[in-house]
């Protein structure tokens, strides 16, 4: 008994006095765990305030405005609908391209691991070109957002589509006080949560291009380890995960 | 002529293949799962039975992602729940925002003339 309670006070000690990790984590690796829950947060706040708008708001329903879908600014619209254009293939493959995107974020995703393996077996040249197919996943879909973007603000053209402004005028396309697409909070929302999540991926491509031009280099060979390859990792996949929910959330529902 | 000379390259570990073979399952069931949703999104199947299985098949997806691309499967527990039980406070956030958005479209809903 007495030898046990000597032993406990002596561990105890040494848990407190500092130098260990409670959490088998270490202090670079909690903070941007942390860092992630409180962007989580602030995503699920965009995401929530997205399917509040939109419950408050009238459904497009065909037994009410035909069954051919026709964009208005009085109802939510579908967004396959809204969002069946590719560049080269045209209109008419709905959700294709997003398809395309979810797919080079999730490739880019698992290029990431790998770079995070090659690191605990000290393999510089492996989590070099591991992190470069990472950075070129990261800018491919920084560029097919770009080209997202830009069709959804220059509009569709379609047969019917476009907001009449009076005169034989119509709007295509969208900005933020107006769009072809549905109630203006639609286009909003559209800027906003993959306008956030692109500030997301460009922020972890430059973040991914400095720790590639660090492992280049051979810093974090003469640093002993490639925590920082990890950590940046977390972030990255974080940035996957979130195009998860905004690929259900925004696209598919 | 520094230290950075006299710096002996560690050995490199050999590659594991059971671990590569783990990450690329975990892509590829993420990849399945997406291809799935894709399926059900073009079937004819209700509306209310898609949105059920979009959201269900989200979380496994977002399961995979973090318990095997952010290895949080694999830390200590007091890790797990220090980044999971916070999220909680969402599945409040989603219940009380959508009952009242629900609330407000069902008091508002004939201003828009097809309702009575």
């Amino acid at each position: 008994m007495a030898t046990s309670a000597v032993i406990e006070e002596k561990s105890s000690a040494e848990i407190w006095g500092g130098g260990n990790a409670p959490m088998n984590a270490s202090y670079g690796k909690l903070m941007m765990w942390f860092f992630l829950v409180s962007d989580a947060f602030t995503f699920s706040g965009l995401l929530i305030a997205y399917g509040y708008v939109r419950f408050r708001n009238l459904a497009y329903d065909p037994a009410l405005h035909g069954e051919t879908f026709t964009p208005s600014t009085e109802y939510w619209p579908i967004p396959e609908a809204i969002f069946d254009s590719a560049p080269i293939i045209g209109s008419g493959w709905p959700l294709v391209f997003v398809g395309i995107m979810t797919f080079i974020l999730i490739m880019s995703s698992v290029t990431m691991v790998l770079a995070v393996e090659a690191g605990h077996r000290m393999d510089r040249y492996a989590v070099q070109k591991w992190m470069l197919w990472t950075v070129l996943g990261g800018i491919t879909f920084l560029g097919c957002q770009a080209w997202e973007w830009s069709h959804f603000i220059s509009g569709s053209h379609k047969e019917g589509w476009g907001v009449d402004l009076g005169g034989g005028n119509f709007f295509h396309g969208a900005n933020l006080v107006m769009n072809e697409y549905g109630p203006p909070a639609f286009a909003d929302f559209f800027f906003f949560i993959t306008g956030f999540h692109g500030t997301h991926v460009l922020s972890g491509v430059l973040l991914n291009i400095i720790v590639f031009y660090n492992v280049a280099t051979g810093l974090y060979q003469r640093r002993g380890h490639y925590e920082m390859v990890e950590k940046v990792g977390l972030y990255w996949h974080f940035v996957d995960l979130v195009w998860v929910f905004v690929f259900t959330f925004f696209y598919l529902l | 002529m520094s230290s950075h000379d006299k710096f002996v390259d560690p050995p490199v570990v050999p590659v594991d293949k059971e671990k590569i073979k783990k990450i690329w399952k975990t892509a590829g069931i993420l990849g399945f799962i997406t291809a799935i949703e894709f399926a059900i999104a073009f079937s004819p199947a209700s509306h209310g039975f898609k949105a059920f299985t979009f959201v269900a098949l989200t979380i496994v997806k977002a399961f995979f992602i973090v318990a095997e691309f952010m290895h949080l499967g694999h830390e200590k527990k007091a890790l797990v729940y220090a980044v999971l039980l916070p999220l909680m406070f969402l599945v409040w956030g989603i219940i009380a925002f959508l009952q009242e958005a629900n609330t407000i479209f069902e008091a508002t809903k004939s201003l828009w003339g097809y309702y009575q």
